[in-house]
């Protein structure tokens, strides 16, 4: 019997007054792995968005159960505490604040909020070697400013480091593949699927099946409109990259 | 981050300024107003040589002369000189021995500014001359300074003790004759620090000055004059505050440094007096002269953080008079709510092979206005000489300002000038990735803002840098928009 983790409910949502998400639904349970594909302008950025609080997106209807909680209003930084983590599509450059400074600034922040005391220098120091092992992150990046100079898949490998150090309940990889050759996909993949457990799902929002080869998903939906109007199995994924989006468009769904 | 999370909840917790407190300590005061008789007053007070009284009367005579500048980009409604009160001392003066003769009061300001001097003596090896409302009320690491024959007393105590010095160097590098201020400086100043590095003597620790404007209505006028002897080595902090007023009150110093052949002096400022509240009324007008002159070979490195201020008025400049000399300004000046700040240095390359870097980073927040003002001047016989300059504005609001007006004047084909200036505002991207990641909008501010000015901030000494960072943090409170 699998726990609840996330539920989704007619969720609607605007940016600028334009309406994106259009009732979605989605439930996920922990020790899953979802794939969301669909066309370009479907919602897929913007649903990654939402879950993780961008301020710039207005919630108009529908509710975000995570782990028990409605986050619908809750702040972005307080959705990370409880376990929320979006790997970006355009991880951002903070210059001249290192990966170090960075990471160690947020889990102090997350200890703070739970009561707990500052990670000491030499258990934080330890876990920073462990994780960039475990997703095979260049010694040097970890003192280099925030994403500033990295190249594509640096960016994207430093993610998922973020994500390790992080140990989120919920990861949302926004189209993690775009911009990775096929050797630092697999780098990525490998770092994604390590990091999996019964405890955590992962969310992996892409436009291409390859991804999924190397992180397999339990369900893949396709969303459309701002809704999901198909779900399956990873046997979905494979009929879309041979058939495209254009037949279920047409379908009784729309 | 260096410091604990406890120290940045209490400064969270005290939003308003930290240093706004007034010390209840009896204060002997002239009368307001400015005139030959006032300054025959302050002079006669501090028991001054007839030369040094000279030299006052004559500056006033040129000030009486002289026109407030208008050229700096601020606005403000100029100080009435005659309702300013020149001079004011702790009454309780009297020589002290030891600590404990301190008047419990300063010591407790003292506190309350995080530099007991009992804690640095005990901790950081800083050597402190603090400077209350002009005199200059206890110094420490005298003994083992002295040991080295490094001189580091306040103003007065050098006229008294080194007339030889004071009368050599005095005026030499910022004229009585220079500007508005620094003649009016020049007239009425009334105590400062002076400092002085024998030959080929390395200064053990940082030297460091605590100014504090307290009594209301007083403008405070100190002095600095620091020398360091050929081959010498010093570095030098000053620190400022001012407690919370709704007046403005003037801040007129004057700075002068000399390094003499191979001498390198180092001088880091952090610079946080009252900016006035958050409607822009109140805070300290400073005006402030600094220069240094290079010999042969020397090093001039200028470090500044500028939180404070209604109004800003400084331009710490080097004069690269001897051959291979270096100059160098690193500074970070933030300006939030009403403050307005017009910063920056002159680079005055005389000798040959002469080398100066200025890095400005400007962060405007609130509707502030910030302007970078530089001035780097190649003379004729300025042969191979480089300047590299680099001025950056970070703007956290759409209702705040950043203005840059470098000037360049080149009469040597062979310099090597050049200048980059980049303008960028905070990202909400960067806020939202920082977010995301549960760092929280102020301390992702306070994480951006500091990473922008590393690269000033890497200059600090490590007890200055702490200091800085959180005063970044503190002035720029609430400040995206």
């Amino acid at each position: 019997m699998s726990e609840l983790l996330i539920e989704i409910k007619d969720l609607e949502c605007n940016i600028d007054n334009q309406k994106i998400l259009q009732g979605l639904n989605l439930k996920i349970n922990k020790g899953e792995v979802h794939a969301i594909m669909g066309p370009n302008g479907s919602g897929k950025s913007t649903l990654s968005s939402v879950l993780a609080g961008n301020e710039n997106y207005e919630v108009t209807n529908g509710s975000i159960n995570f782990l028990g909680e409605e986050i619908s209003e809750m702040s972005p930084e307080e959705r990370s505490w409880k376990g929320m983590f979006l790997a970006f599509q355009y991880p951002v450059e903070i210059p001249g604040v290192s990966n170090i400074n960075f990471l160690r600034t947020a889990l102090n922040e997350r200890n703070k909020y739970y009561g707990i005391d500052s990670i000491p220098a030499k258990d934080f120091l330890k876990m920073v070697a462990e994780k960039s092992e475990l997703v095979g992150l260049n010694n040097k990046l970890k003192n280099r400013s925030v994403n500033e100079g990295f190249s594509g898949g640096e960016k994207k490998r430093n993610e998922i480091f973020q994500m390790a150090m992080l140990d989120p309940k919920l990861s949302i990889l926004d189209e993690t593949d775009s911009g990775l050759d096929i050797d630092a996909l697999k780098i990525v993949a490998n770092g994604v699927n390590k990091l999996k457990s019964s405890e955590n799902a992962t969310v992996v929002i892409t436009h291409y099946q390859r991804l999924l080869d190397y992180i397999v998903p339990d369900f893949v939906h396709v969303l459309h409109e701002g809704k999901i109007i198909k779900s399956g199995d990873k046997s979905l994924a494979l009929e879309l990259e041979k058939k495209g989006y254009d037949w279920l468009k047409t379908d009784e769904n729309i | 981050m260096s410091y604990t999370e406890k120290e940045l909840k209490e400064e969270l917790d005290n939003k308003s300024y930290e240093f706004g407190f007034v010390t209840d300590i009896e204060s002997e005061k002239a009368p307001v107003g400015l005139n030959e008789d006032i300054i025959k007053l302050i002079s006669s007070k501090k028991n001054e040589p007839q030369w040094l009284l000279d030299y006052r009367l004559e500056a006033f005579r040129v000030w009486l002369k002289m026109t407030e500048p208008n050229w700096a980009h601020v606005k403000y409604e100029k100080p009435d000189f005659q309702n300013i009160s020149y001079y004011a001392a702790p009454k309780k003066k009297k020589e002290l021995q030891s600590l404990d003769e301190v008047d419990p009061e300063l010591l407790r300001t003292m506190e309350k500014l995080g530099i007991s001097i009992e804690e640095q003596k005990k901790l950081s090896g800083v050597a402190v001359d603090f400077v209350m409302d002009s005199v200059s009320v206890a110094t420490s690491f005298k003994e083992k300074l002295s040991e080295l024959g490094i001189i580091f007393c306040s103003f007065s105590e050098a006229v008294h003790n080194y007339p030889d010095l004071v009368k050599k160097y005095m005026g030499t590098v910022v004229p009585h004759t220079d500007n508005y201020y620094s003649a009016l400086n020049s007239a009425v100043f009334s105590d400062g620090s002076f400092c002085y590095i024998p030959k080929g003597v390395r200064c053990p620790m940082e030297l460091s000055t605590y100014f504090r404007i307290n009594e209301s209505g007083t403008g405070q006028f100190e002095r600095t004059l620091l020398i360091a002897d050929e081959s010498s080595y010093v570095s030098y902090l000053e620190g400022c505050t001012a407690p919370q007023r709704d007046e403005n009150q003037l801040h007129a110093a004057v700075v002068e440094l000399i390094a003499l052949d191979k001498a390198e002096i180092k001088y880091s400022t952090v610079q946080n007096w009252y900016p006035g509240d958050s409607k822009g009324k109140g805070g300290v007008y400073n005006f402030v002269t600094k220069r240094g002159i290079c010999g042969h070979r020397s090093k001039i490195s200028w470090t500044q953080v500028e939180t404070g201020s209604a109004v800003t008025w400084k331009y710490p400049s080097c004069i690269l008079k001897g051959d291979y000399s270096i100059g160098e300004f690193y500074s970070v000046a933030v300006t939030n709510n009403f403050q307005q700040a017009d910063t920056g240095t002159k680079m005055i390359h005389i000798g040959k092979n002469t080398k100066s870097t200025i890095i400005s980073k400007g962060i405007s927040a609130g509707k502030s206005q910030n302007s970078y003002r530089g001035l780097v001047k190649i003379g004729k016989g300025a042969k191979n000489s480089r300047n590299f300059s680099q001025c950056d504005s970070l703007l956290m609001t759409d209702q705040c300002g950043a203005h840059t007006f470098p000037y360049i004047e080149c009469e040597n084909p062979t310099a090597t000038v050049e200048h980059e200036a980049t303008t960028s505002k905070i990202g909400e991207d960067q806020l939202f990735y920082c977010m995301q990641r549960g760092i929280s909008e102020e301390k992702a501010i306070s994480l951006i803002v500091n990473g922008y000015a590393k690269e000033v901030l890497n200059k600090l000494p490590m007890e200055f840098a702490v200091e800085a960072q959180k005063l970044l943090e503190i002035s720029l409170e609430g400040s995206v928009g």
